[in-house]
């Protein structure tokens, strides 16, 4: 969180401390509620054999929880990681659109810095920055103060469920399984803008749920997006002849 | 305190996954020109994959979801974010408890 942040160019730019206090107001909520499903994957990881330092590197070095979840529920002795990281490319398939989703907002960034950035593209952080681009302009500083907080969380509070055992068995008694979808469709409220939203959205929940019912795994979450994006596409189209 | 080599590789394997997911877009759309259609595609992309991230729990998990759904998104007509999601939350709980 340097000076060098913000744009060379820019004069008149606010300065990063307004930018990391709106991104630390805007990350909160995300962070609150990831933390009952971080205590869960370090528990999860102690019932499969890992040490303390293996639950916390596994979330330091993978950073992506869906997937994390998965691998702890595939896991065996010998590790199996041909599958493992298999299953991680398709559980994260969707980072690839959100990559070129996020793509025009951080294009001004330094090359330097955007391929480190992206590290940290978990699905929340992806989401709260696509809300601030929508707003205005998406600078690093307010992207790396999203970023940090999410992450030491995410890597601490793994670590302590590892520790702790037996602290969190069952995150549905307190609703904190609907927490995500929450969080999700406040986002998703900041993101309508009107009728034209309505088109890609219902295609993507259509294509949803139908895939989600005749296939397992995470492909539901790749067939919405692609559906949504056909429907943008054609808006695009029509958007040219008029 | 150990740290097995073969888990190590298995998170390495895990990371340079999902690391080549989250550069891979950028990387490709950086180096295309954006057509009316590709840009109409991105910009309906990120509303589309949240929807479809919460579509099957929304709309298939019963009425205790549907409901808490709804709640949420009225609640976050009027109030900040925050008190949002915590209505959202509560309402599931709440609605869980009713719907049996």
């Amino acid at each position: 969180m340097e000076a060098g942040d913000r744009d060379p160019m820019e004069v008149s730019g606010r300065p990063w401390r307004g930018e990391a206090a709106a991104a630390l107001r805007a990350v909160a909520p995300a962070v609150a509620s990831m933390v009952p499903f971080a205590l869960l994957i370090g528990f999860l990881a102690r019932q499969n054999g890992l040490s303390t330092l293996e639950a916390l590197l596994m979330s330091a070095m993978v950073f992506a929880g869906s997937a994390q979840f998965v691998a702890l529920d595939l896991w065996s002795w010998p590790v199996p990681v041909a599958s493992l990281a298999l299953t991680t490319f398709i559980i994260n398939a969707r980072h690839i659109l959100m990559g070129a989703a996020v793509m025009p907002h951080i294009a001004h960034w330094r090359t330097g810095r955007a391929y480190p950035a992206l590290f940290f593209l978990a699905d929340e952080i992806w989401a709260l920055s696509m809300a601030r681009a929508g707003a205005g302009r998406l600078r690093l500083s307010y992207y790396a103060a999203l970023v940090v907080p999410f992450y030491l969380t995410w890597v601490s509070m793994t670590t302590l469920g590892h520790l702790a055992g037996a602290a969190i068995r069952d995150p549905a008694r307190f609703g904190f399984d609907f927490a995500f979808t929450a969080i999700f469709l406040v986002i998703l409220a900041a993101l309508w803008r009107g009728r034209r939203t309505m088109g890609p959205w219902v295609a993507s929940a259509a294509a949803a749920v139908a895939v989600w019912y005749l296939v397992a795994g995470p492909w539901y979450i790749l067939a919405g997006g692609a559906a949504g994006a056909a429907v943008g596409a054609l808006q695009g189209v029509r958007d040219d002849g008029g | 305190m150990a740290v097995d080599p073969l888990v190590l590789a298995a998170f390495a394997a895990m990371a340079g996954a999902t690391y080549f997911t989250r550069i891979a877009g950028f990387w490709l759309v950086r180096r295309i020109r954006l057509s009316r259609p590709l840009s109409g595609a991105l910009a309906a992309m990120p509303g589309a994959i949240l929807v479809a991230l919460i579509a099957p729990t929304v709309l298939t998990t019963g009425p205790a979801e549907s409901g808490a759904a709804i709640v949420t998104v009225a609640l976050a007509w009027r109030l900040p974010s925050l008190a949002a999601i915590a209505g959202g939350v509560a309402s599931v709980v709440v609605l869980r408890a009713l719907t049996g």
